[in-house]
């Protein structure tokens, strides 16, 4: 019996990893740059919530709001910092992301204070399913995360702009000749992104009520982890990395003698992983070629 | 004597020269009692730093592989090289040097071991897949000494023996001194050249018969071991250990500071360490109560607009308007400096030892070479022709 709650509880977890997975992932595989302010996200997402819930606003309303405001965020993160670095060397994109990381978390500090905040997004209590009692949150949220992972994949697969995002991904030049707007893309890639993000945060606060400015670092780096797991620029790959690095630690949490360690087994899965595959289970194998 | 000079340019030597200079004033101020505290932990920082950019740069810059775990290694060699001098330092005394070289040992080789251990998947992953190796590994770890109970202080961290203040900024230096010995040398010599052959062009460099597993590896180890050093050093500085100091956000802070500096300029790296640890350590005394949370900020703001203004294309035109080593040219030599750098080419070609008498090759007509391409160009028609055939 405890093992299926924690089966459950891990699957809720994996799905919150993985909608941040999918949104480091998009941004991956379409713009080329590893966004480790994506994490931030999380923060930011949360700190929106806590000012709405703060004037008690419906938590269906801070949610929205939160995640349109995380969406206009990201482009406009996107045009201020990145857009001028198109073309540059990929390490010093990635050195604009950390800075743009460091500026969320101050501005979080300098706005809100370094203390740590109470906020509790939804009370949904329990439900007993045969001799099982779950919490619903964690029902909601495995639930939700599904239903995201879904509509996305299908969006992906099937829309319009989807198949233009895989074509950026693909080739970027080849895209342009093709009368497909790569900015547009690229900004809009950063806005889904993003709003899965704010999205995550919802569910995340919703498990643990607690808010400071560096609370999306640790999320953000599991999620990356999760993204390249599964392979990173794949969408199934970050569903399929995320629920495992759930699973995992939910798992390892429940054990007590490996509780403490839990980190480090997530990490060292990941260096597992990939020393036997090593562009994680789904990402593609691109030849060398002279 | 005279090839000696020949071989080693003078100017390689400087940044020994400038740091063995600076390191003999603040030993003298030192000694004499003249330098305050602060300004002690200041030139440690600084010191440390540098010996983590310069070793940084030898895998990212040099290799050519993203490493984010670099605090790892100097977490590893803190942790151990700490834990030898405190067992060390009832018998040997708490500020003796043997005490600080047997850990800075230990410190060091345990960590070129982990280095050694990572450099191994670097054999496999490429690119963002090693950097994310590398980060795991850092954060793998802290946790390990975050847990590691009694013999390391667990939460508490370790405490390490009380070495001598007044010295200890010395020791540092000649660490640096010893570090950048080593990697310039070794850049300069038939082992440097595979490393940076790896990095332009990996499948060339194979081809050309470069060990690649051989020399990643060395890499790989000769960065941590030097990293695992200013780990040691490090403990020595700070009187405690703890596993929370090497998050990965401090392995970020030594790649920033390589960024900063320039990819694989040895010298780049030690400007930038030393400019960011005193940024730092400064916006730290100076932004006290209310405004300290602006500390973050600001040093969030320049790093986001040095890299914005190094690096956008857009701004390349401006970029090599305003480039300082240009300016610094027109100043101390308005027009004669193209004509002096031939004068140099010559020079050098005429010293290279060769039964060739060089000046007959240099005077030898080229026009040949004209009529050359001319045939080159005749070939498409010659080829129409066997079409028509």
């Amino acid at each position: 019996m405890n093992f299926l709650v924690t089966l459950i509880n891990g699957l809720s977890l994996g799905g919150i990893y993985a909608m941040i997975a999918l949104g480091y992932t998009m941004v991956y595989g379409i713009a080329k740059m590893l966004n480790f302010a994506h994490g931030d996200v999380l923060m930011v997402g949360g700190y929106v919530m806590f000012v709405f819930l703060a004037i008690n606003a419906h938590p269906l309303l801070a949610l929205l709001v939160a995640v349109i405001f995380c969406t206009l965020f990201g482009i406009g993160i996107e045009y201020v910092a990145y857009r001028p670095l198109r073309g540059a060397s990929p390490l010093a994109v990635l050195i604009t992301a950390i800075g743009v990381s460091y500026l969320l978390q101050s501005l979080a500090q300098i706005i809100f204070g370094s203390e740590t905040r109470y906020v509790t997004v939804a009370e949904l209590g329990l439900v007993k399913i045969g001799s099982l009692s779950l919490s619903v949150a964690t029902l909601v949220t495995l639930g939700v995360c599904l239903a995201v992972m879904l509509v996305l994949h299908l969006f992906v697969r099937y829309s319009r702009i989807g198949r233009a995002m895989v074509a950026v991904s693909e080739d970027r030049g080849a895209a342009s000749l093709m009368g497909i707007s790569v900015n547009f893309i690229i900004s809009l890639t950063f806005a889904i992104g993003f709003a899965l993000a704010a999205l995550a945060s919802f569910f995340y606060l919703m498990k643990t009520p607690i808010i400071t400015p560096t609370l999306g670092s640790m999320p953000g780096i599991k999620a990356f982890t999760a993204a390249v797991i599964g392979g990173i620029g794949s969408i199934p790959g970050a569903m399929l990395g995320g629920l495992l690095l759930g699973l995992v630690e939910c798992f390892s949490n429940a054990v007590p003698a490996l509780a403490p360690y839990t980190d480090a087994i997530e990490f060292a899965l990941l260096i597992v992983i990939l020393l036997g595959k090593p562009t994680g289970f789904l990402g593609k194998i691109r030849r060398e070629k002279v | 004597m005279m090839s000696f000079f020949q071989k080693y340019k003078l100017k390689h030597y400087v940044n020994y020269a400038v740091i063995a200079l600076f390191t003999l004033i603040f030993t003298i101020l030192s000694l004499s009692g003249a330098l305050h505290s602060s300004t002690q932990y200041l030139l440690e920082a600084m010191g440390i730093s540098m010996i983590l950019a310069v070793s940084l740069n030898l895998v990212v810059g040099l290799l050519g592989e993203l490493s984010l775990g670099h605090a790892g290694f100097m977490c590893l060699g803190a942790y151990l090289g700490g834990k030898v001098a405190s067992l060390l330092a009832p018998s040997l005394g708490e500020s003796s040097p043997l005490t600080l070289l047997l850990s800075l040992a230990v410190g060091g080789v345990v960590a070129a071991l982990a280095g050694l251990l990572i450099g191994l998947p670097a054999l496999r992953l490429k690119g963002d897949y090693l950097a994310v190796v590398t980060l795991a590994f850092g954060e793998i770890v802290r946790v390990l000494f975050k847990n590691s109970g009694e013999s390391f202080g667990g939460a508490q961290g370790l405490a390490t023996p009380r070495f001598d203040r007044q010295t200890l900024f010395l020791w540092i230096f000649l660490s640096l001194l010893v570090c950048l010995f080593f990697l310039q040398n070794l850049m300069r010599s038939k082992h440097g050249r595979a490393i940076t052959a790896i990095r332009d062009n990996e499948i060339a460099a194979r081809a050309s018969g470069v060990s690649v597993v051989k020399y990643k590896l060395l890499a790989f180890m000769l960065s941590s071991f030097f990293a695992g050093v200013a780990g040691v050093l490090f403990s020595f500085s700070q009187f405690n250990v703890r596993f929370d100091h090497f998050d990965y956000n401090y392995s970020i802070e030594i790649l920033v500071m390589i960024v900063l500096g320039g990819l694989g300029s040895i010298n780049g790296s030690l400007v930038a360490a030393s400019l960011i640890t005193f940024l730092n350590v400064k916006l730290a005394d100076v932004l006290t109560g209310n405004l300290a949370i602006l500390q973050d900020l600001v040093y969030a703001l320049i790093l986001i607009l040095v890299i914005i203004y190094s690096n956008a294309p857009a701004l390349k035109n401006f970029r090599e308007r305003f480039n300082l080593r240009r300016l610094w040219g027109k100043i101390r030599k308005p027009k004669k400096a193209d004509a002096s750098v031939q004068r140099d080419d010559a020079n050098d070609w005429a010293e290279i030892p060769t039964k060739i008498p060089m000046n007959e090759i240099l005077s030898t007509d080229l026009s040949p070479v004209d009529s050359s391409v001319k045939a080159r160009g005749d070939a498409p028609a010659d080829r129409e022709e066997d079409r028509h055939d």
